[in-house]
Formats: C-alpha cells, structure tokens, sequence
C-alpha cells in the first residue's frame, strides 16, 4: 500500500494545518525572546566581538604610510632600502604633516621600537625643507637612525594589517627584529607573574570559600527552619550589599590602626610599634575576596544538600557505616555538583575580580584585571587591554571545558 | 532489669519538647524469630519506638533491651539492625550493587564472600541481573526489593521495617507483603514493622501492637485482635465496628445486660464494664449480626434498611439500629436475598458473645 497523504478534516493535508496552527505559537515564541535576545547582542556579542577585533588589529599604521609599505614590499629587509622606500616616506609623513595627524603613528611606532618618537618627530619638523629627489641621503641627514637598518626593518614589521604582538606580550614574549618570537626583556617581564598570581589567589580563594561554606551550607540544609532562616538572613545580607560597601568596610577592619590589627596587639601576638600589614598586600586580597565570593559558593551548595534526604545518612548508619564512613561515602558524594557549580562560579568569579584587588591589594596583591583597567584607562592601549580580556576570556572557557570533561555541564547545580 | 525477651522496652518515655510525651511509658516484649508490627494512627508514637529500637533518637526515660543488652549507649552503626525506609532511602549514586556491597565493605567483609552474600540477598527478591543499575533505573517495586534485600544483606538478627510500602500501589503492594512475609519465614529473622494500614498489619504479622496516643493499646495477634479487642479504640481502629452506647444494669456470669441511651436492653459479654452501673460502649463486628436469624439469638431486634451499597463480591446494608443510623451489615453476594429495599423493615439478631461490652468512648 503507497503511502497516503493523510487529510484534517477541511482538506488541508495534515502537515500543513498543523504548521499553520503552530504558526502563531512560534512567532508568539520569537516574540518573547527577541527583547533579551538583542539585549545581549548589543550589549555583549557585539562588545566582545570588537574586543577580540581590536586586540589583533593593526591596521592605523598601514593606512597612514601606504606608499612606504607598497615600496618595502620589493625591499629583502636586510641591507638599507633604496631610493624608493625614502621616497615614499616622504611622501607618506608631508601628508601627515599636512592632516597633522602624525601623534597616533609616533606612539605605535615608539611601541615597535623606542627611538621611534624622536626619529619621527625631528623628521617631521625638517620635513618641508627637503629637496626634491635623493631621499635617502637627505633623510639620513635629518636623523642618522634611517640610516641603521633596523629601524627600517621595525617599520616594515608593522605593515601587516594583522598582528599578536600585543598577544604575546600578555604572557611576556615578543618579535625580534627578525620576526622570531623571543622572551622579553628580564626586566620587563610582568605579565607571567601577574598571570600567576590571579590564578594563584583564585585557587586558594576558592578553597577558602569551600572550607568555610561547606559546614554553613551543610547547617542552612538541615537545621530546622526557624534557625536556617536566620543564618540564610545572615548569608545573604552580605550578599545584597554594595560590594564597594563591603570592600571599604574591610579596608577599615583591616588597617594597620584598625581592629583586627588592635586585637592581635591586645592578644600580644606583634608588637604595637610593630603591627603586620593586613592590607595592600595579598593577604587583604584574600580575605576581602573569599568573604565577598561565600555566598556564591554557599548557595549552590545549600541547594543541593536541601534535595539529600536525611534518611540517607541514617541508612548509612543503620547498615553499619560510622557517620564518618557514611559522610565519605554517601553525603560528600551527593553534594559533589554543588561543590562544581560553587567552585567554577567562585573561581570565574575570582579570576576577573576587579574592584577588591585594587582596593586592598596593592601592588603586590593586584591581579590581571587591575592591568587591564590600567591599560584601559591610563596607558590607553586598548589593544592590549583587548588581548588581555580576551586570554582571560579563553581562560575561562578552558576551565569551563575541563570541568565538562571531568564532572560533566549536566552535573551542575546552581539553585 | 532484664529477661530473655530478644527486644525489650521497659517505661520508655519520649518527648521531643519537653512539653508533650510522644511515647508515654512504653512496655513491649518481642520474641526472636517474631514479625511484630506497629500499628496506630499517624502521631500515635509508634515511628518514635522504631527510631529509638535503631538508635536515631533516644528514649526521654526508660531502657530497651536488645538481646539483654541495654542499648542506649550503643551508636546506631553498631547496633547491627536492619532497617527499611519508608522513601527507600537507596544511595541514588551507588548501583544495586554497591548498594547491597555497602553494609558488607564496612563491616571488612572479604569481596568474594560479599558477592555471595550479594547473590544470595538479590535472589531472596528476585532480582539478580539488576547489580550494574542504578537505583533510579528501576520501578518503586524493584528499589523496594533491592532497599529489603540491602537490609538483610549482612545477616542481621533484626529488621525494623517503617512504612516501606506505603508508596506502592494497591496492587504491589498486596504482593510485596506475601513477598515480605515469605522471607520472614524462610530466613527466620526478626521484624519490627510499622504501618498504618490494618490491612497490611493483618496479613503479615505474628502478632501486632496496636498505638495510640503514645501507647500499646493492645499487643496480640491478628486472629485475637480482631475478634476480641480489649478497648473501643482498637475494636474501631480495626476492621468494621458498630457501636452502641448504654450502661450496665445487670451481671450474670459471662453476660450482662445493657441498656442503651434508648432505652432497649441488649445483652453483650463483660469485657471492660464489668459491673452494674459502668458507662459503656458495645461493639458488634457486622458480620456476625445475621438477618432473620432462624434459631433465637440472645439479641434479636429490628431495623429499617436506610441504604444499600453493592460492593460486588458482598452488599452492605446500613441500617437503623436501636438509635444506631450507622449500623452496618454485611451479606454475601447470593441471589436469595434479591428482597432486600432500602425504606424495608428486617430482623436482625446477634449472640452476645460477639456483643463486647468496652470501655465508653
């Protein structure tokens, strides 16, 4: 027997009343989700995007000195360049003279290489009393460093529209002159260091919360609830709190006059003319941020432990298991996606903390997203900033990989 | 003081606020071997003794004996009990296995020897082939079975049971108290059982402790407690119960006479109200009230049908009894009483042995 088309009752076959009648369901659906939908798209698909553009974008350079770079294309980069390259440089700089645009090009060139700005500078001063023709010997004139070939060769490095560099200055390597990726200089070698230390103190920072929320949780589950909702009270008017509140008020806890200091003098654990720096070090930072990040390991944890029925731990005990055996073996295994979903929340949380570090870490407490703001505010190297928000992004998603390949996405419990 | 009862509660007392008694004075005595269950309304005390027999919460005052031991100081992981929770309570991240394996990995059990002892427990409720799932995989029968065979796993000499049926239904239910009950005799083990569905409590058990407001209102068997309840809470408590309430006028041997509030005498069998002037209640099971009883019966009266309600294998006629609108008989399914019409006036009579007169409600 051949398939048959089956009919609805007016006629219509089947599939298409039923795609009709569903019509309106799904544009209902559209509908709904549309308003959030452009929300993040405006607000953060969009930004991201063109974080992740700026930190690979190089292109400012190449608009602004085009001729010079067509001319480098024939040059092999090793001994000077002839006639043509000085030619068109000076095609090149008049015109920027000219636009006075030529600020943007000195720091990104200053960037490449220092010596950049001054070369720059005074050759753009002297550049309308060049005669024409013979480019090149009038421009070693001006400043003997266009005579040293590896200025020439630092210029032609930034020709590409695309570049790491910025990349690989997030984790302390840079080009050479010859395109070879090297260390960067002993002394300027920062990043590693900082990259270390924000992963350093998210660890711990983490582990800290779970010590610390793991009885809270276990209590919030199973007092009664006149008691748990007290201690959910206290958990969670921390919670509601301004973080820049909470940052200050362990500033004054913290400082070298402040209580804590005065109760360690009191107990006569340091001297008074001698009292420990709580703060602006990375102790401050550790404590201001796992008391910060507690509920949001506590949460997970208490949500989980709240579907564990009681009877479970007496069947433990009941077959014969000590109540520590029976924790091991039965409560701790039970409330292992609540330690997931608390831990990676505390750690992405921890790893991009901002506002704390810089209020109470100091220099030696201050972790990569304190240099991004610095890049993004005061040194005004968006590119860089970019690079570095986008590592700390793909960070994260290496993290949140690893954990699905270990304890699987699906496991997770936040509430 | 001890004897050589296998569980023993002497006065226990619980209170869980210090203002009410949860359980007030409780004695019990349990042989070994037996199936005792627990039986009363819900708030009746008897959840409490279970938990106090597996060492979750401990008698207010009073002692319980477990094979002449005082047990109070025991931890419940040393009390070596079984126990079946009313939810189950199987380790949802552990196979039936693992599950089974746990009260033998604890006790240092050697695998192979674990095994066996795991084969044997499946097989006891049939359900080997079930080791690699989990506890989720399987039907609430099947996590019964497996929560059953997980406390009898390490040859425990007591299995308290709380409510574990109580989320089946009707059907499996049924089969899984045969199932219970067989085990209990094939394996000798003692059961402390709770419940409150008499049903369930009949079926099963050797004997039944009846609660009620914290204590054991009648501890017998089955057979005992239904045909010779010693109070009119239990005569309500289980199975079908009419009532009459009246006072005593007169004793005679193993009968006395009654006059209810309407003033018609009955006669019934003294088992609380013993004396001339005690207040009582009479209790008559509906099956033994007959309808036009052939021979005389002690008690022979009239009642006026108000309704009739077919139950399939028997008809149930309620009937005005004597001021009683709510007397109830129960007459077998035969095509010889197709005569029977609500609004038609019958006789009915009783013997007054069945006719016990209690104590007043």
């Amino acid at each position: 027997m051949s398939q048959e088309q089956i009919l609805s009752s007016d006629g219509i076959p089947l599939e298409e009343s039923l795609k009709k009648a569903e019509r309106k369901n799904k544009l209902k659906a559209v509908l709904l989700v549309a308003p959030l939908f452009l929300f993040i798209l405006i607000i953060y698909i969009f930004p991201i995007g063109d974080m992740l553009f700026r930190s690979v974008d190089d292109r400012m350079i190449t608009k602004m000195l085009p001729k010079t770079f067509v001319a480098m294309e024939k040059w092999d980069g090793k001994d000077l360049p002839d006639e043509p390259v000085y030619e068109g440089l000076y095609e090149d700089l008049s015109l920027l003279k000219k636009n006075k645009t030529f600020g943007k090009i000195i720091a990104r060139l200053n960037y490449e290489k220092s010596g950049f700005s001054s070369l720059i500078k005074k050759t753009i001063r002297k550049i309308d009393k060049l005669e024409e023709g013979n480019y090149k010997e009038q421009f070693i004139k001006i400043h003997k460093r266009w005579g040293q070939a590896e200025y020439l060769v630092a210029l032609k490095n930034t020709a590409p529209n695309w570049s790491y560099a910025k990349y690989l200055k997030g984790v302390d390597l840079k080009y050479d002159e010859n395109r070879n990726i090297i260390q960067q200089d002993e002394d300027r070698r920062i990043y590693k260091t900082l990259w270390l230390r924000t992963i350093n103190v998210a660890f711990w920072v983490t582990i800290f919360c779970f010590i610390l929320a793991y009885p809270i949780a276990h209590l919030l589950a199973t007092l009664p609830m006149k008691y748990s909702n007290l201690l959910m009270i206290c958990v969670l008017l921390p919670f509601w709190t301004s973080l820049l509140v909470r940052t200050s008020s362990w500033m004054v806890l913290l400082q070298q006059q402040g209580p804590i200091n005065d109760l360690i003098v009191w107990l006569g654990w340091a001297a008074d003319d001698n009292r420990p720096e709580l703060m602006y070090n990375v102790i401050g930072t550790f404590v201001a941020m796992t008391q910060i990040l507690l509920p949001f390991m506590i949460l997970p944890l208490y949500s989980v432990m709240k579907t564990i029925s009681p009877s479970l731990m007496r069947a433990g005990k009941s077959l014969g298991g000590t109540p520590l055996v029976s924790f091991v073996k039965i409560y701790f295994p039970l409330t292992i996606p609540g330690i997931g979903a608390g831990s990676l929340l505390v750690f992405i949380l921890a790893i991009g903390y901002y506002i704390t570090p810089a209020l109470v870490g100091g220099a030696s407490g201050s972790l990569i997203s304190n240099n991004i703001a610095y890049h993004m505010k005061s040194s005004l190297d968006w590119a860089f900033a970019s690079a570095l928000g986008t590592m700390l992004l793909v960070g994260v998603l290496a993290i949140y990989w690893v954990y699905n390949k270990l304890v699987g996405i699906d496991n997770i419990k936040l509430g | 003081m001890s004897s050589d009862h296998f569980v023993r509660f002497e006065n226990v007392d619980k209170s869980y606020d210090g203002k009410q008694l949860v359980v007030k004075g409780l004695n019990l005595d349990i042989e070994e071997g037996e199936f005792v269950t627990m039986l009363g309304p819900s708030g009746s005390g008897k959840t409490t003794c279970l938990m106090m027999l597996a060492g979750f919460e401990t008698p207010t005052n009073g002692q319980i004996y477990l094979d002449n031991k005082v047990i109070s100081d025991i931890p419940p992981h040393k009390r070596g009990i079984g126990m079946v929770f009313q939810n189950y309570a199987l380790f949802p991240h552990m196979t039936v296995y693992e599950n089974l394996a746990f009260p033998l990995r604890v006790r240092k059990i050697p695998k192979d020897e674990a095994d066996k002892k795991v084969d044997k427990a499946l097989s006891m409720v049939s359900l080997q082939g079930f080791e690699a799932r989990m506890p989720m995989q399987l039907s609430g029968g099947q996590q019964q079975r497996v929560a059953v065979a997980r406390s009898l796993v390490f040859d425990p000499k007591l299995v308290l049971m709380d409510e574990p049926l109580g989320a089946l239904d009707k059907n499996l239910r049924e089969s899984m108290q045969y199932e219970i009950k067989h085990i209990h005799e094939n394996i000798g083990v003692t059961v402390v059982y709770v419940t409150h569905d008499q049903t369930e409590a009949l079926t099963m058990s050797n004997r039944i402790a009846v609660f009620n407001d914290g204590k054991v209102q009648q501890l017998s068997s089955p057979d005992e407690l239904y045909e010779r309840p010693v109070n009119s809470f239990v005569a309500e408590f289980i199975g079908e119960n009419n009532t009459f309430v009246g006072e005593v006028i007169d004793v005679s041997g193993n009968k006395c006479k009654v006059k209810l509030n309407t003033g018609t005498e009955i006669m019934a069998n003294p088992i609380v109200a013993k004396s001339k002037g005690d207040k009582t209640t009479v209790s008559l099971r509906p099956e033994r009230a007959i309808i036009d009883p052939e021979k005389d019966m002690d008690n022979n009266h009239k009642g006026k049908i108000e309704e009739v309600i077919y139950h399939g294998d028997h008809t149930r006629l309620r009937v005005d009894l004597l001021g009683n609108n709510d007397f109830i008989l129960k007459i077998p399914n035969s095509s010889n009483r197709m005569d029977i019409k609500e609004g038609k006036e019958i006789k009915i009579g009783w013997n007054s042995v069945d006719c016990r007169a209690l104590d007043p409600k």
